[in-house]
């Protein structure tokens, strides 16, 4: 992915140089890939139940957190009473084995978790990202020696095992979420400023960006006038590959009872509860495993949308094409190829998604 | 082949440079923390005698590069421990002493290395038959219903995390349709056959989502090979579609994936982890959960050390298979 990225400064002159009809470029490419659009509609549904979780949970009568003893039947190991595991008007989609506690309820808020988890540990490898791969395209070869020696190092480390590492080590009484979205921010930032400093390099090379430093502007205002508008259709690519692959990291912490910690409901951890209870109580597991790969998956077709709506290599296949909208997006997946600058790094963002 | 000889001493000096850095990093962030290092290392169960002792054996009392020195000397020479009564020997690699349990790091890590490594290469093989088995297939059947519906399973797979196909894979096959019991690790050395067939399973579950990747990579670069203008020589001299696919199209994609492979092998670690987690299965990835969950720091350090360790040898590996896979790769 980072050759075409890096390789291309195009996308991002349509951007800094057409402004507001850059933007309705990019909507009108997004527009044309009919599973891109499905994916976006989801992700809407999805962001927009996770803001509204304490209307829908009051709508319903129910929180997240209240035992409801007399649900369960204690006498059969805690499974719940009634059909399909107790769903009627009061519980929507039935109560937890054992605890009786709502699970509509757990759901959405769980939503709240995944979505509100992932966007801000994606917002802080965005910024840690831009921070160190403008400062080592910028810098003199000192700084980019050093930068990119440390960004080498870091992705050298195996996210999962770094972030169960760190997180054995911080205090309890750090707020979880808040820690795991850190975490995850602080360790998986270095592909992300690989492509920004290649990028950045290239855009270096550009006329208009010279003519700047002949003009006589600093460093720090090439960097903010200049620069940053031409990062963003890489930026806004690989983060929106970037979310789908942090909730597969946080629901991952959960369920080794690591990450979000009990009573705030996640996904992750609702799965490991429910691991024993899947023949008494299917739901309970199928739930929070449909809740997630929905979730991971219209992210991950959204995101190829995206690139392919940023991309003018792909983007222009889908304009002229023979009207095989889905050859077109699936080519984009080209660019998956390897970055030619250095051998040995594969360039799919979405790699550690799988985690 | 002076200057691919030279390629490897460089990237090999390279690699020695990045554990070297990893080792640092990881010393510092967890015996450097803010709170009672000696009592977090000690377990939450030490008496302050004991805790004093540690924080003796980890010369609390030194600037933090005299601390690291002495750490580094463990790994590379060796080093003593004594337990209050007796004196015990760590030899080199030393990891240091869990004192929860004590163990020696290097050794609970020894026990538990052949099951991830049966683990993590057995779902490579998996990951690499099933991921670039469909990609070449999908490059080949491009535009139809079958590509169609691989690209749509690929989709999925990437998808879904690890512990969920895992979990599902568990309970259809071991619960519903009682094809394979439950696993339970058997050594390779006691019964391969068994050992086979436990790992059926947790192979799958590793395998299944690290093989979307590589079939995305493998049609990706087949598509471009396919296109490239050699191609079009060979089959308008009348070659074979399945020998242009074969022995052309796949050496196209052969670099790419090796390289990808080196990264997957990183993510399958953290993988694995969830993988032991789920099937129970004896391993580092579940000793380290564990010792996570314990607050057991020298296994934490320690485990998270070895891991990097292969990782980074894993991208070495890969680095010097790439530049033999790809002659146009510029040696650097």
């Amino acid at each position: 992915m980072s050759e075409a990225l890096a390789a291309s400064p195009a996308p991002a002159a349509d951007f800094s140089a057409a402004g507001a009809s850059g933007a309705r470029q990019f909507w009108r490419r997004l527009r044309a890939q009919r599973a891109a659009l499905v994916a976006a509609a989801v992700v809407a549904l999805l962001v927009l139940v996770a803001l509204a979780a304490p209307l829908l949970t009051a709508v319903e009568g129910q929180d997240p957190t209240t035992y409801h003893p007399s649900l369960v039947d204690s006498a059969r190991g805690g499974v719940p009473v009634g059909p399909l595991g107790g769903i009627g008007a009061d519980h929507w989609l039935g109560v937890e084995p054992q605890t009786g506690r709502d699970l509509f309820a757990r759901l959405v808020y769980g939503a709240r978790v995944s979505l509100g988890v992932a966007i801000a540990a994606t917002l802080v490898q965005v910024l840690i990202a831009v921070v160190v791969g403008v400062s080592a395209a910028l810098g003199n070869r000192w700084v980019d020696q050093v930068l990119s020696r440390m960004t080498e190092i870091i992705v050298a480390l195996p996210l999962m095992i770094m972030s169960l590492a760190l997180l054995a080590i911080v205090p309890g009484s750090f707020p979880r979420p808040v820690l795991v979205a850190l975490v995850i921010g602080l360790i998986a930032w270095g592909t992300l400023a690989k492509i920004v400093r290649a990028q950045t390099l290239t855009l270096k090379q550009l006329d208009y960006v010279a003519a700047a430093r002949l003009s006589g502007w600093g460093t720090w205002r090439i960097a903010r006038r200049d620069l940053l508008p031409g990062l963003a259709a890489p930026l806004i690519t690989y983060s929106a590959l970037l979310v789908p692959m942090n909730i597969g990291v946080e629901a991952a912490l959960s369920f080794l009872g690591v990450g979000v910690k009990p009573p705030t409901p996640s996904w992750g951890q609702m799965l490991t509860a429910a691991d024993v209870w899947y023949q008494a109580a299917p739901q309970y597991l199928l739930l929070p495993a449909g809740a997630l790969f929905v979730t991971v998956l219209a992210l991950t077709v959204l995101g190829d949308g995206v690139r392919t709506a940023l991309d003018p290599r792909a983007a222009s296949r889908l304009r002229v094409g023979t009207g095989r909208r889905g050859e077109a997006r699936a080519d984009a997946g080209t660019a998956a190829g390897t970055d030619p600058l250095r051998p040995g790094t594969p360039a799919d963002g979405t790699k550690e998604a799988t985690a | 082949m002076s200057g691919f000889g030279g390629f490897v001493l460089r990237r090999t000096l390279g690699t020695v440079i990045t554990l070297f850095a990893i080792s640092v990093i990881v010393y510092v962030v967890f015996y450097a923390t803010p709170g009672n290092v000696a009592q977090i290392t000690c377990g939450p169960r030490c008496s302050p005698a004991q805790v004093h002792q540690v924080a003796e054996q980890l010369r609390l009392g030194d600037p933090l590069y005299v601390r690291y020195g002495h750490f580094l000397q463990g790994l590379l020479a060796g080093q003593d421990y004594s337990t209050g009564t007796s004196v015990q020997h760590c030899p080199a690699p030393c990891l240091g002493l869990s004192y929860q349990t004590d163990q020696q790091v290097m050794r609970l890590i020894l026990t538990k290395l052949p099951v991830s490594l049966s683990l993590v290469f057995g779902a490579m093989a998996v990951w690499l038959v099933l991921g670039v088995g469909t990609g070449v297939l999908s490059a080949w059947r491009r535009g139809r219903l079958s590509e169609r519906v691989l690209t749509g399973l690929t989709l999925a797979g990437q998808a879904t995390p690890v512990f969920v196909i895992g979990l599902i894979l568990m309970i259809v096959v071991c619960g519903q349709l009682e094809l394979l019991p439950f696993p339970q690790y058997v050594n390779l050395s006691d019964d391969p056959e068994q050992w086979a067939w436990n790992l059926v399973l947790p192979w799958l579950s590793l395998a299944l989502v690290e093989a979307a990747a590589f079939a995305r990579l493998t049609r990706a670069s087949m598509l471009e090979t396919l296109a490239e203008d050699h191609i079009r020589t060979f089959r308008a001299y009348g070659v074979g579609e399945r020998s242009v696919i074969g022995r052309h199209a796949v050496r196209g994609a052969l670099a790419p994936i090796i390289a990808l492979n080196a990264n997957t092998f990183g993510s399958a670690v953290g993988g694995a982890v969830l993988t032991e987690t789920l099937f129970g299965l004896p391993g580092i990835g579940q000793e380290l959960v564990h010792a996570v969950n314990v607050v057991d720091l020298p296994v934490v350090v320690g485990m998270v050390l070895v891991i990097g360790f292969f990782v980074v040898i894993a991208n070495a590996v890969a680095d010097v298979l790439y530049a033999v896979a790809d002659r146009r790769v510029v040696l650097t």
